[in-house]
């Protein structure tokens, strides 16, 4: 596939500490890692998705203005930012492994229209739902 | 109040509100969640979310009565029951002053439209369906009153 969406960014309040969940905790690999000054393009991949990069980036200069940077980590913290969702296959299981390793859950597993999901924020705020689509007969 | 580090911990209060709405919440407790001391944590939360914590928590317990009021055959009683109610004459009080009807009846609205909802994340269709909670419940009681005195 050549064309679509490649990126999508999170503000994310410290890059090594979302590289850190993001790698080191949900497993995602990282694509990108350049740093031009104080600016830092870092994207991470899911193993399973390579046509896609998620971005983690700082809000601040050079782009944006410092009231403007300030206003949108306090949007990040408060949990206002839009929902994320991360498919897998087994939701409970995933819960079990991330939950042992220190992600802070905020739901349960909780059957849903025969889907499970779960709900847990990265460091930031980023709020993720975590969705196991119920299975398709053929 | 813009403390990045601040409110990501108020949020970790309203989270735990979200998780399990039927519970207890008293400012102690909360304030514990976010490392804030008592003193400050009902202004503080209400400064980041435009809304004092204990209101919070009742249009969440709303929100959750009306997904079981819509999604299950339970009777009235236990939803109040299970959504953190003392009692079923306080729950269908707030019920009526937060939404403007009775649990019976947004119950049977709610079974005549025919929703399609099974295609967005169910936690996305509780939060566009959340009670706006805007105004206090006992100034609205106090509204309610006064018109129905002036009429």
């Amino acid at each position: 596939m050549s064309q679509g969406v490649g990126v999508v960014g999170l503000y994310v309040r410290d890059q090594d500490e979302a590289l850190a969940f993001y790698v080191g905790k949900l497993g995602f690999r990282v694509h990108t890692d350049v740093r031009n000054g104080d600016h830092r393009w870092l994207t991470v991949q899911h193993p399973e998705q390579p046509s896609f990069q998620l971005g983690l980036f700082t809000p601040g200069p050079p782009v944006l203005d410092a009231a403007t940077a300030q206003a949108l980590r306090a949007m990040v913290a408060k949990g206002a930012m839009p929902p994320l969702v991360l498919d897998v296959d087994d939701c409970r299981g995933t819960y079990e492994r991330l939950r042992a390793i220190g992600v802070e859950f905020t739901q349960e597993p909780t059957d849903r229209y025969g889907n499970v999901d779960a709900g847990f924020r990265d460091p930031s705020g980023n709020g993720w739902k975590m969705i196991q689509a119920q299975k398709r007969s053929h | 109040m813009t403390d990045p580090q601040l409110l990501r911990r108020l949020l970790r209060a309203q989270d735990r509100i979200d998780a399990a709405s039927h519970e207890d919440w008293p400012v102690r407790r909360l304030a514990q969640v976010s490392a804030v001391s008592e003193a400050h944590f009902a202004r503080s939360f209400r400064r980041a979310f435009g809304i004092p914590p204990h209101r919070y928590l009742l249009t969440r317990r709303i929100e959750r009565a009306t997904a079981l009021l819509r999604d299950t055959d339970l009777p009235i009683t236990e939803i109040a029951f299970q959504t953190g109610w003392q009692s079923l004459g306080t729950f269908g009080r707030t019920f009526r002053d937060v939404t403007g009807e009775s649990p019976g009846a947004v119950r049977m609205r709610a079974r005549a439209a025919a929703h399609q909802l099974g295609r967005v994340p169910a936690c996305i269709v509780s939060a566009a369906h959340r009670a706006d909670l805007v105004t206090a419940v006992s100034e609205k009681r106090r509204r309610a009153t006064s018109d129905t005195t002036n009429s």
